[in-house]
């Protein structure tokens, strides 16, 4: 009886979660395809973001993006990798960072982002740009990454390890071969849920990568993100609803290419693994 | 064993070094123009940003940067150089008088309700009393009986000063039941409140009213809430929007003001729902 | 490539990441203290307690009210999310289809990447004008908590799953020949050998609901106030600064910035209790 009582609570929350997010969504949607178009994917906005399109925000996006992730994945995955690897005889060292890690994934974001325009803009001279803006938003993704990087890794079993030192495999070897692609959906998740907060960013980029909605033309150029478009639009600029909603979805798609993309990434790694070994 | 990890790598190589050397093309483009960094109030960056766009046709080889941010930072970045102009949405104050304000527009701020709430005029003794919690009830102002919710500006916003000031108050004397900050906040808070009270900008309100928001603009002291009666100089809760320099102008920060200044901007700044100053 | 040398930079390598990941937690706090460093200094931290108001332009700075709204919504949205992110990533491993297990992790995903602004929106326009209506002003602590939840849920459920998924299959085949039901397993193994990785994702989760700023800005009321109704409004620390950097100078700008180092140490204290506790745990 309490066996059905569990199911039943399990297939509760899981609905309940679904069905929160179809009313979330569906919100966004209703409010926000009728004025999608190609023309507002491909043309830039006019009129304070009223009307025109959104061309230049979704490059400026991905730009920030790009930056963010080329500088947080390998460094996130190294620091795991000491973490998980090197520091086994080092619990006090690794104590320490994990804690420093836990902090800075507590840190506001809004705070990362008066340090990134403290530091980046104006400290290294990089002024409102992409460049600040994604190297803002990895110091924000960091943590999630490293940690989430750091448990897949932790978690493979120790037999694999000493499989692997038998074969007489180098560390490095093991690792590529056999740790990474079995860590491989956890990384994956730390990349989902890291990319999630990247690309949803607003506070810290709103003091780094900037407002203006130009198309960029280069990485030293400030650039608006699609989500400093939406806040502004619904917080800012009367009538901008619609339009907010509209690259609201926008973002939303981007995020889920993103991760469909991070997800077939993974399963190759993951399955690469079993043909190599 | 070797020559697997060469394979295993070298894939992966194969799909990380272009996405790397692309970027790093395009960090290396450099651009061959004058920029021109304009930084502040959130209020005034969506109309400086046009403005800057217009300018950059004129004057073809200019870039204007328009960064938002708040006020205080419009007056830092002047006062630094960090921006050649800084956007003040308020009058400068006494200890400001290192900085020249360049009026570019002016913005009124009137009282909006719930459009279902039948009150129609409320005195400013009224307004003081619901704003220091002395009348919480719509019945005691004439309305039906529904809690009141005061909705106030975040402290340090301009509009709140403007609010304060004119009501001879104190921050610390109003009893808010909601703070806010942006003002598409205060339009969306109170739509969504049929007890709700809240001070705006009047042009945004005016135009969310027309376009079906359920919100509606009290009269001031008698005086109609209109754009046209802020041009007028009639209302009496209105604020100037200020382009702010580190004393006189540079030529190049001088041409953008000029021009933010002039006939041809005119649409802009109205269709950002302000008011054009007097000459 | 000889072996011990690639093997060797890799440890340097990766060591300098790590070390570098905590030098920037240095960076910001020293940030942090130098930006607060004339409230601070002017003798202000004890202000910061004892005072019970924020009026930072009249010159009160009383944080503490705002320390105690912060924790409550931060609490309460841990204790909406974390039963309700486990039970969906149990759902994930043990109960749905193969199919629905996948739709159901990027139907996840997806929730993880809707912007703060867009879940503000939603509060703003939604969830508060239908608190409003049986309870004003609507914009209270319990909007907050929801919205927070619904936030910290993804990050709970993805991770958990993760953990979960991690457990060794030969572990749930056994038990499963010893005859125990499903649910004895998934309580009485999985769970138990993936607490550490749970417990981790639950961390997270609790330090994204303390430092988010932007939806809960939109939905909280930001009325300085102790959270002792929950449809009362309350500010927490990452609004207080939002709302008021932009229009902040001198002393007040120094006060906003040490709501930020308040913060910050509230979750270091957070961070190293959950770690201490973590290490007792593993120890017994």
């Amino acid at each position: 009886m309490s066996e059905r009582i569990f199911t039943a609570a399990i297939w509760a929350a899981a609905l309940l979660v679904v069905g929160v997010f179809c009313f979330l969504l569906g919100d966004l949607v209703r409010q926000g395809a009728p004025h999608l178009s190609w023309r507002f994917l491909l043309t830039a906005p006019a009129d304070a973001g009223r009307s025109g399109g959104i061309s230049s925000i979704i490059i400026s996006t991905l730009l920030i993006l790009a930056v963010a992730m080329a500088v947080a994945v390998p460094s996130g995955l190294g620091a795991a990798l000491w973490l998980a690897e090197y520091a086994r005889g080092k619990r006090a060292a690794r104590r320490v960072i994990r804690l420093s890690l836990d902090v800075l994934a507590g840190v506001p974001s809004i705070v990362f982002g008066l340090f990134g325009n403290a530091f980046f803009c104006i400290f290294l001279g990089l002024g409102f740009s992409i460049l600040s803006g994604g190297l803002t938003l990895a110091c924000m993704v960091l943590p999630i990454l490293i940690r989430t990087s750091e448990a897949g890794l932790s978690a493979v079993t120790e037999e694999w390890r000493r499989g692997a030192a038998a074969l007489g495999m180098t560390r490095a070897a093991a690792l590529w071969h056999i740790l990474l692609p079995a860590a491989a959906p956890a990384i994956t998740a730390g990349l989902i849920l890291g990319m999630g907060r990247a690309i949803a960013e607003t506070a810290a980029l709103l003091f780094t990568s900037g407002y203006v909605d130009r198309m960029p033309d280069s990485l030293y150029d400030s650039g608006r993100s699609l989500s400093v478009h939406v806040y502004d639009l619904s917080m800012n600029v009367a009538g901008g609803d619609v339009a907010a909603h509209a690259s609201a979805l926008v973002l939303v798609s981007l995020i889920v290419v993103l991760n469909g993309g991070a997800l077939v990434l993974s399963d190759r790694w993951a399955t690469r693994k079993i043909t190599v070994s | 064993m070797t020559i697997a990890v060469k394979i295993v790598m070298t894939n992966s190589w194969r799909m990380f070094l272009p996405a790397l050397f692309g970027l790093m093309a395009f960090a290396g483009m450099t651009h061959a123009t004058e920029r021109l960094v304009v930084t502040g109030s959130s209020t005034i960056a969506p109309l400086a940003l046009e403005i800057g766009k217009r300018f950059e046709q004129r004057y073809p080889g200019v870039e204007v940067d328009v960064q938002s941010g708040g006020s205080s930072r419009g007056i830092a970045d002047a006062r630094s150089g960090l921006a050649d102009i800084g956007l003040v949405s308020r009058a400068l104050k006494p200890e400001e008088s290192d900085l020249m304000a360049h009026a570019i527009a002016a913005d009124g701020v009137g009282m909006i309700l719930h459009a279902d709430n039948p009150v129609k005029f409320l005195s400013d003794e009224q307004i003081k009393a619901i704003y220091t919690g002395q009348i919480t009830n719509w019945k005691q102002a004439g309305g039906l009986d529904a809690r009141i919710t005061v909705v106030n500006k975040a402290e340090g916003r301009s509009t709140l000063e403007l609010f304060l000031h004119y009501f001879h108050l104190k921050n610390s004397e109003i009893k808010a039941h909601v703070v806010i900050g942006e003002n598409q906040q205060g339009i969306k808070m109170v739509a969504g409140n049929p007890g709700a009270i809240g001070y705006v900008s009047i042009g945004s309100a005016e135009f969310e009213e027309k376009r079906g928001t359920p919100i509606k603009l009290l009269p001031m002291a008698g005086v109609v809430a209109t754009v046209e009666n802020v041009r007028s100089g009639r209302f009496p809760l209105s604020r100037p929007l200020n382009l702010v320099t580190r004393g006189a102008p540079s030529p190049r920060a001088g041409r953008f003001i000029d021009f933010a200044r002039s006939a041809a901007v005119g649409d802009l700044v109205e269709s950002q729902f302000f008011v054009r100053p007097e000459r | 490539m000889s072996g011990l040398s690639a093997d060797r930079r890799l440890a340097l390598l990766s060591a300098l990441f790590a070390t570098g990941a905590a030098l920037l937690l240095l960076l910001v706090l020293g940030f942090l203290v130098s930006e607060s460093w004339p409230v601070l200094n002017a003798g202000g931290w004890r202000a910061f307690l004892a005072d019970g108001v924020w009026y930072p332009l009249e010159g009160r700075f009383g944080l503490l009210s705002m320390v105690w709204a912060t924790l409550a919504t931060a609490v309460g949205a841990l204790l909406l999310a974390a039963p309700l992110g486990v039970a969906g990533a149990i759902f994930q491993c043990f109960y749905a289809p193969p199919a629905v297990a996948k739709l159901y992790r990027s139907v996840l995903a997806l929730l993880a990447g809707i912007p703060s602004v867009v879940y503000g929106l939603w509060g703003l326009t939604v969830l508060v004008p239908l608190i409003a209506r049986w309870a004003p002003p609507g914009a209270s602590l319990i909007a907050a908590i929801l919205i927070l939840a619904l936030m910290a849920l993804p990050t709970v459920t993805l991770t958990s799953a993760t953990a979960l998924g991690a457990v060794p299959r030969s572990l749930l085949q056994g038990a499963a020949a010893l005859g125990m039901t499903r649910r004895g397993i998934i309580l009485g193994v999985a769970v138990p050998a993936a607490r550490d990785g749970m417990l981790a994702g639950l961390l997270l989760a609790a330090l994204r609901a303390l430092g988010e700023t932007m939806a809960v800005l939109m939905v909280a009321g930001n009325v300085v106030r102790n959270p002792t109704d929950l449809f009362e409004p309350v500010r927490v620390l990452t609004a207080n600064i939002a709302l008021e950097m932009a229009y902040a100078t001198g002393a007040h700008r120094a006060g906003l910035f040490a709501s930020g180092l308040l913060l910050t140490v509230m979750v270091l204290l957070l961070a190293w209790l959950a770690a201490r506790a973590g290490d007792r745990q593993r120890d017994v």
